[in-house]
Formats: C-alpha cells, structure tokens, sequence
C-alpha cells in the first residue's frame, strides 16, 4: 500500500476559507489551488492568518466557511477526519515545543501508527529514521538529548511515517540556526522529489518560501494580497506595494532609507 | 574605522567558564578580545557560539554560577572585574545599557511601561516624579512612539511586539548610557517592524555618538547595518570584517555561513550546508 499510495500525489484546493475567533476574522475569505505534486507557500507577517490557514486546512481551526478539497484522489475525504489526517500531516514551528518531552524517539514515531492501526511499526520508525538522516542510534533518545535540528527532523519523521502525500509545514526552519535551516531545507526538498510530496508551507522568510516553492501567495490581516509564482517575485514583477515592502525588508537593512 | 580616540570598552582575553555535569569547567568563551569605540559593533554567531555570554559578561550579567575572567576588561578606565559591586551597579543601566530580545519575557508584565522606564531613570538620577514622567515621556517619543501618552499607561501585554520592543529600547536610553548591548534585539520581530526599530537604533547611536553592540544571528542583517563585525564560533572570534566586507570574509565558516542561506533569486538546489572542522574550534 506504501508503495502504491506514494505514487499517486494529491493537490489541494481551498475555497473562500473563512476562519474566526470570537468575532475577529483570522482568515477572511481565502481561495487557492495547489496542484498535486507541487509545492505552495503562503508568507505573511505574524497575525496575518498565514499559520490559521493550515491549521483550518488540517481541522485545528475551526472553519466558519469554505471548503478545503483534496484533488486527484478518487474519494474526497473532510478536512481533520482520520482518512484526511492520514493523507496530510503537519509539521510545527518550533521542535522545542512539539515533542513531548518525555516520551522517547521511538513513542513518539510509534503513535500515529497506532492511531491509524498500522502494523509494521517496527520497519516503519526504522526506515523515517533513515529517510531524514538520523540512523536508528536515535530510537531510544529523549527530545532533551537531541539538537534542534535533529528535533525538527524527529517532528518530519513522525509526519512522514504516515507516508501522506501533502505535508503542511508550519514555519519549519525558522527556530532553527542557518546552517541546520540549510540542511533542514535540502532534506524536505529531496523527500518531495523522492515521495512525489505536496508542500504547502508558512514562512516569514522570503527567500525561504521561493526557494522551496514554486508558487506562494501573500497574506495581510487575513487577507489574500497577492497570488504569485516565485519567479515572478525574484524578478520583481509584483503588483501589490504590501509584498514590494516585504522584499525591501527582506533585502536588509539600507541606512538613509525610509522606514516603511 | 571611525572610533575616535580613545576606545570606550576595551576586552581583552575574556573567557567565560560554566560548571560542566562532569565537575569540570565549560568554557562557553574562550578569549575574545576587541575594542570599543563610538561605532556599531556586530557580534555574529549560531547558538552556543559564545556570543549573548560576551555582552553579559561586560554588563556582569553572566550566571551567578558562571566564572568570568579577562586579562582587561575595561570601561573608559574603570576595570570591570575587579570594582565595587556598588560602582558596577551604577555602571550598568546607568552608562552601559542593554536591550534584550523578546519585549514579551524581558518587560515585567505587571507595571505599566510608564512606570518602567520611571524607575529605571530613578534607579540612576536623583529627579521629582514630575520630571522623571516627563523625560519618560520623552523617551517614548524619542523612539518614535506616536502616541506617547497613551503608551505610557498601557501594560506590556497590551501593546504589540515592535512597540515593545521600542518600549525597552526607551527605557535602556533614558539614563543616557555610553555604550547600548543589544542582543537579537529584532529577532522577535516581523522583518517590516525590524527595520524600523534598527533604524530608530541607527539614528540614537549617530545622534548620541553612543557604542553599540549588535549581537545577532543574523549574519546579513548585522553585515547591512554595523561598522565593524566579529564572527564567534566556538567561544572564540573567528575572523573580523569591515563593513560591507562579507564578500571578502576569508575564513571557512564565515564563508559557510553565508553559502547555506537561501537566497531571492539565486537558485542553488541543494543548498550549501556547513562542514563544521574541528580545527575551527581549536
């Protein structure tokens, strides 16, 4: 089943998503595709709703209205129901907060095939291990024994080993030092390419999100900005002045320019 | 580069050692030596570099568990290891500030801001309640707080990150200090609000003709905004560069560093990733 379901990748299509909180709209009417197989960032400052958008894509958030569609799969499944969560699974920001800490490497790899009644655990957590490089040395390891990227590696293995075909991550890299962020990076890239992964990422890093993605959009107070192919972005062909300022900021600091 | 005669801070050979689990010592910095003038001064490194126990160390900030040794460490003449607990105490906050990164965990959530920078301005001057409100209030404005009345009142909770942020820089300001530690001062922030706080930061240290130290990760940030920038690894500066000089950074890891990160336009696939050698550490 491994073998055939990795194959077959899924897209994603959400549709006029809205999202609110006692009253204040979080995610305000938000629509977009990812093609199957392909990898879609969503950028955004904090409290734009960029992180609000996946955690209503996976059923953490509750949706006020819209709809979330899997495509190219034969049968439509609803978002957070358990044969949706077994083809799409998240990975969170910071590695520091998303283990448990105390349970062991091996506990925490062992759960999700348990919810989902799946039986060989014990080839499965060795061979996620191996997929993101750590080696079966870190089975028995607690959170607190290991670096933050090899935390963030354990949180994509427990995602993995579920072998979804939509991986939804949440900031990934950005708790993380550059030069693991850079190895983090290249990992998720060559699990996309290896597993025919869709990607659907948050970052506040724009040279981040073109780098992995081939299409993002930008996000302001819920709003949808602007949709837009990476490379149009690095050339600079933007029509929104919001993501023009977003990529003067992210080209560092100019002294004598004016603040936006 | 435009350090004017005599430097404000000078360290020399300074280590910093923490108890290890094994009863032996830790050293987390391992002789950093630099100096200080009338400059922006980038301290760049990956966590557990060295760097955030630099700044502590010349504020006397370091862990009481900590053993912080240094053949000088002096400010414009007074010998920092070896003063009174009493003069390092006017010493810091007074003429050697700092400003810490997350304004969410390092204001205290249970005064009004206000009332904080009040009684960081009291701790060092001898002025009325009156004046002390009214140079807060002037402080607030200094870093470009529109509103400066009603901020005054508010709760740290109550306001976002980059005004907090503006907050504690406001409060560092206020007894008018020589040299200001910053450490990751906008890594909390969002990229639009971090330019505007190191450009309030930019415009104090020209106006004030005050030192100031950059301690930061972020090595292209700290590379567009500082004069000068030391690159830590390992407790120990690995190389100095002028301004603008990261093109010419020679040594390994510097070099490293600025291959791994992904950059807008320029498509490496797979990226660099850092060979950490041994000998670096050495």
């Amino acid at each position: 089943m491994g073998a055939m379901t990795a194959d077959t990748a899924l897209g994603l299509d959400v549709s006029r998503l809205r999202v609110s909180f006692d009253g204040f709209v979080a995610v305000a009417d938000t629509s977009f595709h990812v093609a199957p197989g392909t990898s879609f960032g969503i950028v955004g400052e904090s409290g734009s709703g960029k992180s609000t958008v996946l955690r209503a894509i996976c059923g953490l958030a509750p949706r006020q209205s819209g709809t979330v569609r899997l495509l190219g799969g034969a049968d439509s499944h609803a978002p957070g129901s358990k044969a949706f969560r077994r083809r799409v699974q998240m990975v969170f920001q910071d590695p520091y907060g998303s283990l448990h800490p105390r349970q062991t490497v091996d506990r925490l790899l062992a759960e999700p095939l348990a919810i989902h009644g799946i039986k060989d655990a014990e080839t499965r957590i060795e061979r996620a291990l191996d997929e993101v490089g750590l080696g079966t040395g870190f089975r028995f390891r607690y959170p607190h024994q290991l670096s933050g990227g090899q935390r963030q590696r354990i949180a994509i293995a427990r995602a993995l080993i579920l072998e979804p075909q939509i991986l939804l991550l949440d900031e990934p890299t950005s708790a993380l030092d550059a030069s693991v962020q850079a190895e983090v990076l290249n990992l998720l890239e060559d699990l996309r390419r290896r597993r025919n992964l869709t990607f659907i990422m948050v970052s506040h890093d724009l040279a981040v999100v073109t780098h992995i993605c081939e299409r993002l959009m930008v996000m302001q107070r819920g709003r949808t900005v602007e949709l837009l192919a990476s490379s149009d972005l690095i050339a600079g062909r933007v029509a929104d002045p919001y993501t023009l300022s977003l990529m003067r900021a992210s080209a560092g600091f100019r002294r004598g320019a004016k603040a936006a | 580069m435009i350090s004017t005669s005599s430097p404000l801070l000078v360290v020399e050979d300074l280590r910093v050692a923490f108890p290890g689990r094994d009863g032996g010592m830790l050293e987390a910095v391992r002789g950093v030596s630099f100096t200080l003038g009338r400059e922006r001064l980038g301290i760049v490194g990956e966590s557990g570099s060295g760097k955030s126990q630099t700044g502590r160390a010349i504020l006397g900030l370091t862990a009481p568990e900590g053993l912080v040794k240094a053949k000088r460490l002096e400010f414009s003449g007074v010998d920092l290891l070896n003063c009174p607990p009493k003069q390092r105490r006017a010493l810091r906050g007074g003429r050697i500030a700092m400003v810490l990164q997350d304004p969410k965990f390092s204001l205290n959530p249970v005064m009004t801001i206000g009332a904080q920078i009040v009684e960081t301005l009291r701790a060092h001057t001898r002025v009325s309640a009156g004046e002390a409100k009214k140079r807060a209030l002037a402080a607030l404005e200094s870093v470009r707080i529109d509103n400066p009345e009603r901020v005054y009142k508010l709760y740290p909770h109550e306001v976002s990150g980059g005004m907090g942020q503006r907050a504690m820089i406001a409060m560092m300001l206020i007894a008018d200090p020589d040299i200001l530690i910053a450490d990751e001062p906008t890594s909390a922030l969002d990229v639009t609000v971090q330019l505007q706080v190191l450009a309030i930061l930019d415009a104090l240290v020209s106006e004030r003709g005050m030192g100031l130290i950059l301690v930061s990760h972020d090595l292209r940030l700290v590379s567009s905004f500082c004069d000068r920038i030391l690159v830590m690894y390992a407790g120990r500066v690995v190389e100095e560069l002028a301004a603008g000089g990261l093109a010419n950074a020679q040594h390994p890891y510097t070099r490293g560093l600025m291959a791994c990160l992904p950059q807008l336009g320029a498509s490496t696939h797979p990226l660099a990733t850092l060979e950490r050698r041994p000998e670096w550490a050495l």
